[in-house]
């Protein structure tokens, strides 16, 4: 496959360089809210559509500052952005449906510090996507990110039925689940890598 | 607006140690957790990421504390987030000037201390609360002791995936290498064996506590 094709660059954030279980981003949400399906199946969903509002507006602030010799200010600009999609995010839920608003409650301003977002916008930058790869890479991100929680809820969901002993409370437990979970995820590896 | 703080504690050493252990950041607090697993493949990554970490932190909690009388309540998430770009991206800089090679081992990771929520979580619930000389050391305190959090995966991933540490041959050559180690899954299961061993010698010792009273008592009665 062609590593530019818009398809491969999908597939490569959603599976091979999976955010959660391969790059290490947006692992505060990951333990954070990956106890209830419901609350991680929400929680993907609006991460997934800032990562999607940020990335492609980052594209447009990347032109703008490039263009203006500024590139010092990239990361400043990225944050200020993903800070106000957050807040846009918050607005659009609060008025179109306040069920799910209430659902998502302090997790969605938590948004604002999830490193995959950031990373998103980033990468994008540093491996110098056009506008449409940036939108492919940004979905397949965000479903990746997605994929990740909604499977490592669903463990979560049964170790609460199972009898552990008790040093294993807490994130210990967790993390050998997400280990296990990553080592599973390396087998797409053989799908091809990117640069 | 500055309104000296009424209940501020005196200014001891646990402010300091703190961080280190008691309330170790990755261990005890679990902030941080995306540079903990991303660049602790060897010693030396750890501690340049370490570093750069405790430079962000003092900087920031020093510029938030002195600032903290001035900044609006309503706003203060966005300044604390400004301040620490700002810092952020010197340190990008400066890592890209003294060691190329370095920055790129690190990549990313080093713009995306920006987000590390160590850094913003102190700011909010300590420097924005304390005296300008307290929240400089909390924030050494609590930045060494990330840096250790750091060191301790790095140094098990690098001795068990390359045989080596700090890049010296440990192992004979006839080692094996776990390359399990320095790949992704090794990350995560290293911190999950940290944290089973951390839980269980915190109980064990909260068991000991427990015997020993009730000794006494028992010789009393």
């Amino acid at each position: 496959m062609n590593p530019e094709s818009l398809s491969f660059i999908f597939l490569s954030a959603f599976l091979i360089n999976n955010f959660v279980l391969a790059l290490f981003l947006g692992l505060c949400p990951f333990v954070g809210v990956s106890a209830k399906r419901d609350t991680a199946f929400n929680m993907s969903l609006a991460t997934a559509f800032v990562m999607f509002v940020s990335s492609t507006c980052s594209y447009a602030i990347n032109l703008v500052l490039t263009n203006f010799d500024l590139e010092f200010l990239r990361l400043i600009s990225y944050i200020a952005l993903i800070a106000s999609s957050v807040q846009l995010v918050e607005m659009v839920l609060k008025k179109f449906s306040p069920v799910l608003f209430r659902a998502l409650g302090i997790f969605l301003p938590l948004i604002t510090t999830n490193c995959a977002i950031l990373g998103v916008a980033l990468f994008q930058t540093s491996r110098g996507y056009d506008f449409l790869q940036s939108v492919s890479f940004s979905l397949g991100a965000g479903a990746g990110f997605g994929l990740a929680i909604i499977l490592m809820a669903g463990l979560r969901e049964k170790l609460e039925l199972s009898n552990l002993p008790n040093i294993t409370q807490a994130a210990a437990l967790s993390m050998m689940l997400a280990g296990i979970l990553s080592l599973t995820f390396m087998g797409f590896a053989g799908l091809g890598t990117v640069a | 607006m500055a309104t000296p703080n009424k209940k501020e504690t005196p200014l001891t050493m646990d402010v300091f140690t703190a961080g280190l252990w008691k309330e170790n950041p990755v261990f005890v607090m679990m902030l941080g957790l995306c540079p903990v697993l991303a660049v602790t493949n060897s010693v030396e990554n750890s501690l340049a990421m370490g570093a750069a970490s405790i430079f962000v932190l003092v900087c920031s909690n020093a510029l938030v504390s002195a600032l903290r009388n001035f900044i609006p309540k309503q706003v203060r998430i966005t300044t604390y987030i400004i301040i620490i770009a700002t810092f952020v991206t010197l340190v990008d800089y400066i890592i890209q000037a003294v060691s190329l090679d370095l920055y790129n081992k690190l990549g990313a990771f080093i713009q995306l201390i920006v987000v590390n929520c160590l850094i913003l979580g102190r700011a909010e619930a300590y420097a924005s609360k304390n005296s300008f000389t307290k929240s400089v050391i909390s924030a050494l305190g609590m930045g060494l002791g990330f840096t250790l959090a750091l060191v301790m995966l790095g140094g098990v991933r690098e001795l068990l995936g390359a045989g080596q540490l700090l890049g010296y041959q440990i192992f004979s050559t006839n080692f094996e290498p776990w390359i399990v180690m320095i790949l992704p899954p090794g990350g995560f299961i290293v911190l999950g064996v940290w944290l089973l061993l951390i839980n269980y010698v915190e109980e064990q010792r909260a068991e000991k506590i427990i015997n020993e009273d009730a000794v006494p008592h028992n010789t009393a009665s």
